[in-house]
């Protein structure tokens, strides 16, 4: 390519529109308080998770690695967060834990926007017998309980950690599905839409050529707003008894300082860090997500 | 309202409640091609008792004779026996029933109130502190686990006052009359109740709050301020029923969620209802409970769905009085 010319192919203007609009997210972002230090803690917590193996040995997680160590220990030097009940480091599990928790969330919402947005984008774009199927569907999903239903699935499916993230997913999808659809049905009206149509683009190609990147911030803001509820589902679940205690989730850390009796025994050391960090990861993406929302839809400013 | 629109309503939640039904055969039959490997005390079964719990469960046959023997079971509230205590599972549901209804009753009551209250009042003077104080306490509400308020109530309130029993339903061993009884039970009863309608007021408030926010520009009420109202009437008389109509359905759609904090809260305060039977049918693999638990659970959902589908056709005029 020649460096003077200043590039104009279609793909190149379409890049550079997009790192345009990438930039004024960022600069509305900076301006938006909530927004901003929600964005500051997630780095935090990402950092934290993915530093775990420096910060503490992960041997520490072992159930053989409390058994020199006081029970229920409080708060020391040596344990800045004290032991649980068979002697383990509950910090160690703590920053093991918000792999465990921030990995599940992050991939149940990536099934759920992947099932959301292409059931929106085909029951929106297609219409007829196809469209009222999906919506039936989507209707089930909708009504039906959430966390029942991820208990059967997850009881008959397994309780590894990628099977609950699925899981997750799987009961989550219709909220956005909806969402997707609807906007699908009014930018399918727009002229530049009817427009490739009559060049003759197929159905596919207008719905992930020209329909999807229409709503992608939308699926972007709906995802960021999936992660703090899936996070709250996989610590509700393993609150119930899924997962594994050996690598433990932050729900799972809270399900051991229930069934060890931490709390009439006064160890606060060993409920209320995981607690304050699902409550901490929650809220920030919840605040996160919000003011992605107002970004990308300025009616919704001011709320 | 016109009962064409009952009837629908009415049809439409059969048919959800029906595919609930397919979808646990579905799940429990074939997805999980054999049911019996979880039972655990499957070791010690001779050939002849497998043989047995095999045909009582409505395993044998094709895959579509255990469908019809399935859905005529279904029909009969016939879900089979618990793997874990052996006794029907119907029994075990209609027994913890009861204390499960008023957990979620009282919680469900509270948490609608003082969230609609709340979200009223911040939508109507969006901005202020009140809005600002009330909004930022229901986020984090939100954000809470409801077994974590759960978990802080019983070691601050319970743990260490001993203000309020730590668990179960009723002290063992009082029976001294009726009302010494029902005060027991409420003692009992507060800080479960108070746990679910902390972790479900945020959701409650926060969609009122939007709705209310939706019903500001409306043109009514600027009529009703070019009459002269004060604007307290305003509020209670104009923007708040109108404001109610959207959150009636959203309202239905958060049952769903009061339904799995009972199961949780449950789980914290050894409260023996059906959420303590779901969560014990987990650790179990009790697969018949967890079945007709989930049915349970979904037959609430839809059926409070359809109360707020006609109650919606009760209060909206639009609805009322249309074909």
């Amino acid at each position: 390519m020649n460096d003077l010319v200043p590039s104009t192919s279609p793909r190149d203007m379409t890049w550079a529109r997009r790192k345009q609009a990438l930039a004024r997210v960022w600069r509305e972002l900076r301006h938006d308080r909530a927004g901003f230090v929600s964005l500051v803690v997630l780095l935090g917590f990402g950092l934290v998770a993915l530093s775990a193996p420096l910060i503490a040995d992960r041997s520490l997680l072992l159930a053989a690695a409390g058994r020199n160590n006081p029970d229920l220990a409080s708060p020391s030097a040596q344990f800045l967060l004290g032991t649980d009940d068979i002697g383990r480091d509950v910090l160690a599990q703590l920053v093991w834990g918000s792999r465990v928790s921030l990995f599940i969330g992050i991939f149940a919402t990536v099934v759920a926007v992947v099932i959301g947005s292409v059931v929106g984008l085909v029951a929106g774009y297609v219409k007829g017998k196809v469209a009222t199927v999906l919506l039936a569907i989507d209707e089930f999903f909708l009504v039906v309980p959430f966390l029942p239903l991820a208990i059967v699935l997850a009881v008959i499916l397994g309780r590894s950690p990628v099977t609950l993230a699925i899981v997750i997913g799987i009961t989550s999808w219709a909220g956005s599905a909806r969402l997707v659809r609807a906007q699908v049905l009014t930018l399918s009206e727009r002229a530049y839409v009817e427009r490739a149509r009559a060049l003759g683009a197929g159905t596919w190609q207008i719905i992930f050529r020209h329909v999807l990147p229409g709503v992608t911030p939308l699926i972007i803001a709906n995802a960021t707003l999936i992660v703090p509820g899936a996070i709250l589902t996989e610590s509700t679940l393993s609150f119930l008894g899924f997962g594994d205690r050996l690598s433990p989730s932050w729900g799972k850390l809270l399900d051991g300082a229930q069934s060890s009796g931490s709390i009439t025994l006064n160890a606060w050391w060993y409920y209320l860090p995981p607690g304050l960090c699902i409550i901490a990861v929650v809220l920030a993406f919840t605040l996160f997500g919000r003011a992605l929302e107002r970004i990308f839809d300025p009616r919704l400013a001011g709320r | 309202m016109s009962n064409r629109y009952v009837v629908k309503k009415i049809v439409g939640a059969l048919l959800t409640l029906f595919a609930v039904v397919i979808f646990n055969f579905f799940l429990f039959r074939i997805v999980d091609r054999d049911p019996l490997t979880k039972y655990r005390g499957r070791s010690k079964l001779s050939l002849e008792q497998r043989e047995t719990m095999i045909r009582r469960m409505g395993l044998s046959g094709s895959k579509w004779d255990q469908f019809v023997a399935y859905i005529k079971s279904t029909l009969q509230l016939d879900f089979g026996r618990s793997f874990d205590s052996t006794r029907p599972v119907l029994r075990e549901i209609t027994d913890r029933l009861p204390a499960t209804l008023i957990l979620v009753g009282v919680s469900t009551v509270l948490t609608i109130c003082i969230g609609l209250y709340i979200g009223a009042k911040a939508g109507w003077a969006r901005g202020s502190r009140f809005d600002r104080v009330s909004t930022s306490t229901t986020m984090v509400l939100y954000a809470t686990p409801e077994f974590f308020f759960g978990m802080l109530l019983l070691a601050i309130v319970a743990g260490r006052t001993g203000w309020f029993p730590t668990g179960g339903l009723r002290d063992v061993g009082t029976n001294n009359g009726f009302v010494a009884s029902l005060l027991d039970r409420t003692h009992h009863l507060v800080l479960p109740s108070l746990t679910l309608t902390l972790g479900y007021l945020g959701s409650y408030s926060l969609i009122m709050r939007t709705s209310m926010l939706d019903t500001l520009g409306e043109d009514y009420l600027t009529t009703a301020r070019a009459k002269g109202l004060k604007e307290s009437d305003v509020m209670t008389h104009h923007a708040v029923p109108n404001a109610l109509l959207p959150s009636v359905s959203a309202i239905a759609i958060s049952f769903g969620f009061v339904i799995g904090g009972a199961i949780t809260t449950e789980t914290v305060f050894s409260y023996p209802g059906l959420g303590l039977a779901t969560a014990d049918a987990i650790r179990n693999t009790d697969l018949p409970m967890l079945q007709a638990l989930f049915l349970v659970a979904s037959a609430a959902v839809i059926f409070f769905n359809l109360v707020a589908d006609l109650t919606y056709g009760l209060l909206d005029p639009r609805i009322r009085h249309s074909i």
